[in-house]
């Protein structure tokens, strides 16, 4: 961690194959599952047993883009909602197993260890810090941010299994505060699913467009070699 | 507003849109191809498999996550919601011309077939609970139902052990249900004469209504005239559309 970075002498192999299969594949499967989602929210826009009090939300009564939604009716989206979570929790636990098996999962999860390096980071992207910290294979920051989706993830997850079975998981559902509850945080995580995506996108672009194609072929030369 | 015509009225949207989409997915193929098929319901090729899996999921719902003892959560009658919305698929609420002429047949694989009045249901055990109701729309609310269990039903008809559905039947245009035998033998599966300590009104289904809180609610038959014991799975008014067909909660 003490090493300053330097030009990468060469190509280094930074994604395995199933890193590289699932993570492409759940940018498909997610779409999938936000876009029937979306259809799916507009048969009750609201969140509340009827007649109220609704949770607060912006979005009570709105229509999304016909765009953006898909399933055409409510019974074609659930159908492509409920085909999609299949392939869609198949990638997380392949992902998942595949972190654990081969170690890869020290690289990623935040630790509060990782807590000043994270700080330091934050100071570089805003211009308090010249030099950029040095790191492993990834920088504190980008470990808070797979640890954080990988748990939103579980909670998109565990609130879709509250709304698909609130009598079989009725202890799920309960926990998440009842079965309106539970479609308001799976709603939720919609929108962190998509602001995590604008920013992980834009980060990719604006610091290190390599890690691009390192997530398609697997090798990177670019800036930030691993010190590991 | 009725069911039927929201379902009608979207179904033909799509079918008018699926098409053009289809041969856009054909043309531009890959992830892109998602955002242009807006509405897409997967068209011919793939509309199949969509329902295939479907099937999938309701070998799941039905074998692995259901449990034939589990019950429902119970509310307080103070927890009522101040309304609880009302399909039916007629134009207007359909009511018997003669309700004293009215009996529930209860028929199909059984060694002693049966016509019910009112009367007779009301002399079976009678279950009261207050519970909440689930939409396939996603919106909920809670009721107080009363009625006789479909098993006491089921204990003076005596099925046949080939028999393994049952099917709903109403005249409500001639709506109807599938439920598999688990279903409708678990302990809050009842035949519903009554709603929020009053007989069941004509909004919700009376004289009689199917009531589960282990169901979506479409899944509910309201206006009951008959059940019919069966070895194949019957279809049912919305699942025969596309929509799910065990929806078991």
């Amino acid at each position: 961690m003490s090493d300053v970075p330097a030009p990468a002498p060469g190509p280094v192999r930074r994604h395995h194959w199933i890193v590289r299969l699932t993570h492409w594949a759940t940018v498909v499967l997610l779409a999938g599952m936000i876009a029937s989602g979306l259809q799916i929210y507009e048969a009750y826009a609201r969140f509340g047993n009827r007649g109220g009090p609704y949770l607060p939300s912006p979005f009570n009564d709105a229509q999304f883009p016909a765009w953006s939604r898909m399933g055409g009716w409510l019974a074609g989206a659930l159908n492509w909602h409920f085909a999609l979570m299949w392939p869609l929790v198949a990638c997380g636990l392949l992902y998942l197993s595949h972190l654990v098996a081969s170690g890869e999962w020290r690289a990623l999860l935040f630790r509060p260890r990782d807590v000043r390096g994270a700080i330091e980071m934050q100071k570089y992207y805003l211009g308090l810090r010249k030099e950029h910290p040095p790191q492993g294979k990834h920088n504190p920051l980008q470990k808070l941010a797979y640890t954080f989706i990988v748990l939103l993830g579980v909670l998109a997850v565990l609130t879709g299994l509250a709304l698909y079975k609130p009598v079989q998981f009725g202890w799920l559902t309960w926990l998440f505060g009842g079965f309106q509850a539970a479609r308001y945080w799976h709603f939720w995580t919609v929108w962190i699913f998509i602001a995590f995506t604008a920013v992980h996108v834009a980060l990719v672009f604006l610091v290190d467009p390599r890690s691009l194609v390192a997530m398609v072929t697997g090798w990177y030369r670019g800036r930030f070699p691993s010190h590991d | 507003m009725t069911k039927r015509q929201t379902g009608r009225r979207q179904d033909a949207t799509v079918r008018g849109i699926d098409r053009r989409a289809f041969l856009k997915l054909g043309a531009a193929g890959g992830a892109g191809t998602l955002a242009a098929a807006c509405g897409w319901d997967g068209g011919n090729a793939i509309r199949p498999n969509l329902l295939a899996v479907s099937r999938i999921n309701d070998w799941v719902g039905e074998r692995v996550l259901f449990s034939p003892t589990r019950l429902a959560r119970t509310y307080s009658p103070a927890e009522r919601s101040p309304t609880l919305p009302s399909y039916f698929i007629s134009a207007t609420t359909p009511m018997l011309k003669d309700p004293r002429l009215w009996r529930l047949r209860v028929d199909g694989l059984v060694r002693q077939p049966l016509e019910l009045s009112i009367e007779e249901l009301m002399r079976m055990p009678r279950v009261t609970y207050t519970v909440k109701h689930h939409c396939v729309e996603g919106w909920s609310g809670i009721a107080t139902w009363h009625g006789a269990p479909v098993s006491a039903v089921v204990e003076h008809c005596m099925p046949l052990a080939t028999a393994r559905y049952i099917e709903f039947v109403s005249f409500d245009a001639g709506y109807s249900n599938g439920w598999d035998l688990a279903s409708a033998l678990h302990p809050q599966t009842i035949l519903a004469y009554g709603m929020n300590d009053n007989p069941l009104p004509p909004a919700h289904g009376a004289p009689l209504r199917l009531y589960s809180p282990i169901k979506l609610g479409y899944k509910l038959t309201k206006y009951l005239v008959s059940m019919t014991f069966t070895d194949r799975r019957p279809g049912g008014y919305w699942e025969d559309q596309g929509y799910p067909w065990f929806a078991g909660l």
